[in-house]
C-alpha cells in the first residue's frame, strides 16, 4: 500500500468449502482441516502480534501519564481536545482528506474517460506516462516537490517572476502550504483512480449506451444514467479507501513542511509523530492516533460493505 | 423509375455524409482526448523532469542560483559518482534491497500458504479470518507506530533494520493474502480433485497446481510487497537513527541534508537512482499489477 493505493475490489469468498461428505471421511476432513489451520497460522501469528495486540496496547498506552508510571484514564483525550493545537490538526486532516479525495475522484474520473476514448494500441503507453507519479516512492517525490516549493530560487517562483509576478512563499504561510500538501496528495494519487475507472468503464456494456442513444439521451445523460450507476459501486469502494489512505497520510506533511508554519498543516500522523517520536510523550502520541480510529472504522465498515455486496453481483 | 433511383442515390448520399459527420465527430473526441490527456501527462511529469534536471547539475551551478532553473546549462554526471562512489549511500541502497527481498520473500510464503487454506481447505473460523485478513489491510501504518515502537524497543531491535523486516510483512501479507485469496479460488474445483485422486498431498497440490496456475496474482502480490517496503517512510523515520542502518528513502533525507545545507543536486541524483528499481518493474510488470488491483471490478 505505497500511498497504499490499491484496492482489494475482489471476492470475498474464500473458505467455500465441499460438501462435506458424512461418515467415513470425518477423520479425514479433521485431518484435513488442522493442515489448514497449520498453513494459516504464521498469518494469524502475524496478525495477533502485531497488529491486534499492538491495537489494544494503544489504548492502554493513551490512558498512561507521560512518563508512564501512572494511569490517568481519558485524561490525554480530554487534554488534547481543549488544545488549540490539537483543534487545528482535526480540521486539517479532514481538510486535507476531504479535498484531496474529491480532487483525485474528479481528475481519475477525467482521466478515465479520456483513456477510454483511445483505447487502442496507444493506450498502454499513455497509461504508463499517466502512472509515473504513482510508481514513484512517494518520499522521494515529495522531495523534488519541496525543491520547487522552494522560496529563494525555486523552478515555481522563477516562472511567476518570468511572468511577472512576485514569489510565493510556498510552504511559508498557512494557507498556501495546506494548498501545496493537497497538491502532491493529488498528483500522486489520481493515477490510482484512474486505473480503478478505467476498469470499472470496461465493465459497462456497450449495448447499454446504444439503448440509451436510441433512446434519444444525451452524452451528459448517458453520463449521469448509464455510467454512473454502473460504476457506483465501484466509485465508492475506491473513495472510501483512498479516504482511509488518505486520512492517515505521513510522508507528505511530513516531508514538505513537517507540520509548520505555526502547526497550519499538521494532520494525525505528523502529529503523532511529532509528539510521541521526537518530544518522547508515548502516551499523548498514541491517544492522538487514536483519535483516527473512529473514522477510520466507519469508513473500513462502508467499504466492506461494498465489497460484499460488489462480491454478490459477481456472484449472480 | 428514373425518380425512384434519383432518390435511392440521394438517400445513399445522405447516409453517407451522416456517416462521415459521424466520423467526423469521433475523430474530433479523439483529438480532444488526445489533447487533453497530453496536458494532463506534461503536469504529472513536471516533478520527475525536475528531478532529472537538477540530478544534471553541478554544484557551482546550483549555488550560482541565476537563470532559468528548468533547463541544464553544463550537465554533468558527477553527482551520480560521488553518490556511486559515497559509502553511505551505497550502505542505504543495500539495506533497502535487503530489506525488501527479505519482506518480499517472507510475505509471500505466509500469504501463498494461508490464501491457500483459507479458499481451499478453510478451518473453524476460517471465514471470519478471511474478513479479518482484509480489515487488517485497511489500518494505517501510521495508526499503530508508536505502540510498535514501544514492542520492538521490548525486542531490542530499535534501530536496527532488521525491524523492518519483522514490521513490513504486516503492512503486506493482508493485501497479499487478499489478492491470492482471490486467484486461487478462481481456480476450478476438478483440478485439484484430480490431484488428490491421484495421491497428491496438499503441499504438493499447492507446489504444482496452483502456484504455477495462479502465477499472475503472485506477480502481482510480489510486486505489491515490494512497493511496501521499498517505499516506506514513517517506519524507517521512526525506529532508526544511525547511519549504517538506514533504508533508502529515510538516508537520503537525513543524510543529504545536514541542517541547513541541502545538496539539491545528490539528493535529486539519490531520488532518481532509488526510484529505478520501481520504475523497472512497473515497467515490464505493469498488467499484471493492475490486473492484481481490478480483478474484482471488471468481473462485474
Amino acid at each position: 500500500m505505497a500511498d497504499g493505493t490499491s484496492i482489494p475490489a475482489d471476492l470475498l469468498t474464500p473458505a467455500i468449502r465441499r460438501p462435506q461428505p458424512k461418515s467415513s471421511m470425518q477423520k479425514f476432513m479433521r485431518q484435513r482441516s488442522t493442515i489448514a489451520f497449520l498453513m494459516a497460522l504464521p498469518l494469524i501469528l502475524l496478525i495477533l502480534c502485531l497488529v491486534v495486540y499492538p491495537a489494544f496496547y494503544a489504548i492502554y498506552l493513551s490512558m498512561l501519564n507521560k512518563k508512564m508510571t501512572a494511569f490517568v484514564g481519558l485524561k490525554n483525550f480530554t487534554y488534547l481536545l481543549n488544545r488549540n493545537t490539537f483543534q487545528l490538526v482535526i480540521f486539517q486532516s479532514c481538510l486535507f482528506a476531504i479535498t484531496s479525495v474529491v480532487l483525485k475522484a474528479l481528475l481519475g474520473f477525467m482521466l478515465a474517460h479520456l483513456m477510454h476514448n483511445i483505447s487502442g494500441k496507444y493506450q498502454r503507453v499513455w497509461r504508463g506516462l499517466l502512472l509515473v507519479p504513482w510508481v514513484i516512492p512517494l518520499a522521494l517525490s515529495t522531495l523534488t516537490w519541496w525543491w520547487m516549493f522552494d522560496p529563494s530560487y525555486s523552478a515555481f517562483n522563477w516562472l511567476l517572476n518570468q511572468l511577472g509576478f512576485d514569489s510565493v512563499p510556498w510552504l511559508g504561510t498557512g494557507w498556501t502550504a495546506r494548498f501545496c500538501t493537497i497538491l502532491v496528495n493529488v498528483w500522486f494519487g489520481t493515477p490510482f483512480f484512474m486505473i480503478m475507472y478505467m476498469a470499472a468503464l470496461k465493465s459497462v456494456p456497450e449495448q447499454l449506451y446504444e439503448a440509451a442513444s436510441i433512446d434519444g439521451a444525451g452524452a451528459i445523460q448517458k453520463l449521469f444514467f448509464v455510467t454512473l450507476p454502473m460504476m457506483r459501486n465501484i466509485i465508492s469502494i475506491t473513495v472510501l479507501f483512498s479516504l482511509i489512505v488518505t486520512f492517515a497520510d505521513f510522508d507528505i506533511v511530513r516531508i514538505l513542511t513537517s507540520g509548520g508554519p505555526q502547526d497550519m498543516t499538521h494532520v494525525f500522523a505528523t502529529y503523532a509523530f511529532q509528539v510521541g517520536i521526537q518530544s518522547g510523550d508515548i502516551p499523548l502520541g498514541a491517544s492522538i492516533s487514536l483519535f483516527m480510529l473512529p473514522i477510520l472504522a466507519v469508513a473500513a465498515y462502508f467499504v466492506l460493505r461494498g465489497v460484499n455486496k460488489r462480491t454478490k453481483e459477481i456472484a449472480t | 423509375m428514373s425518380v425512384t433511383t434519383a432518390d435511392t442515390g440521394s438517400a445513399l448520399a445522405r447516409g453517407k455524409a451522416r456517416r462521415k459527420s459521424l466520423h467526423n465527430q469521433r475523430q474530433w473526441a479523439l483529438w480532444g482526448s488526445y489533447a487533453a490527456l497530453s496536458v494532463f501527462v506534461v503536469m504529472f511529469l513536471v516533478p520527475p523532469f525536475y528531478t532529472i534536471i537538477t540530478s544534471l547539475k553541478s554544484s557551482a551551478e546550483m549555488s550560482a542560483q541565476t537563470g532559468n532553473p528548468w533547463i541544464v546549462q553544463h550537465p554533468t554526471l558527477e553527482n551520480y559518482t560521488y553518490l556511486l562512489t559515497y559509502p553511505n549511500f551505497l550502505r542505504f541502497f543495500f539495506n533497502s534491497v535487503m530489506v525488501t527481498v527479505l519482506t518480499v520473500a517472507i510475505s509471500m510464503v505466509i500469504s501463498v500458504l494461508s490464501a491457500f487454506s483459507l479458499s481451499r481447505m478453510g478451518f473453524w473460523g476460517s471465514q471470519t479470518l478471511a474478513t479479518g485478513v482484509f480489515l487488517t489491510y485497511l489500518v494505517p501504518a501510521s495508526l499503530l507506530f508508536i505502540p510498535l515502537f514501544q514492542i520492538v524497543g521490548w525486542i531490542g531491535l530499535i534501530n536496527n533494520v532488521y525491524c523492518l523486516v519483522l514490521l513490513f510483512p504486516t503492512l503486506a501479507v493482508p493485501f497479499c493474502t487478499w489478492i491470492m485469496i482471490g486467484y486461487f479460488s478462481s481456480i476450478p474445483k476438478e483440478l485439484d480433485e484430480a490431484a488428490l485422486i491421484d495421491g497428491a498431498g496438499y503441499l504438493q497440490m499447492l507446489w504444482k497446481i496452483f502456484i504455477p496456475v495462479a502465477m499472475p496474482g503472485i506477480i502481482a502480490a510480489t510486486i505489491f510487497a515490494f512497493t511496501v517496503a521499498w517505499g516506506a517512510f514513517l517506519y524507517p523515520l521512526a525506529y532508526l537513527y544511525t547511519t549504517e542502518q538506514m533504508t533508502l528513502t529515510v538516508g537520503i533525507i537525513s543524510d543529504l541534508i545536514r541542517g541547513d545545507v541541502f545538496q539539491w543536486g545528490k539528493i535529486m541524483a539519490a531520488c532518481v537512482l532509488a526510484s529505478v528499481p520501481p520504475i523497472v518493474i512497473y515497467a515490464f510488470l505493469m498488467d499484471y499489477y493492475i490486473a492484481g488491483l481490478t480483478a474484482g471490478a471488471t468481473k462485474g
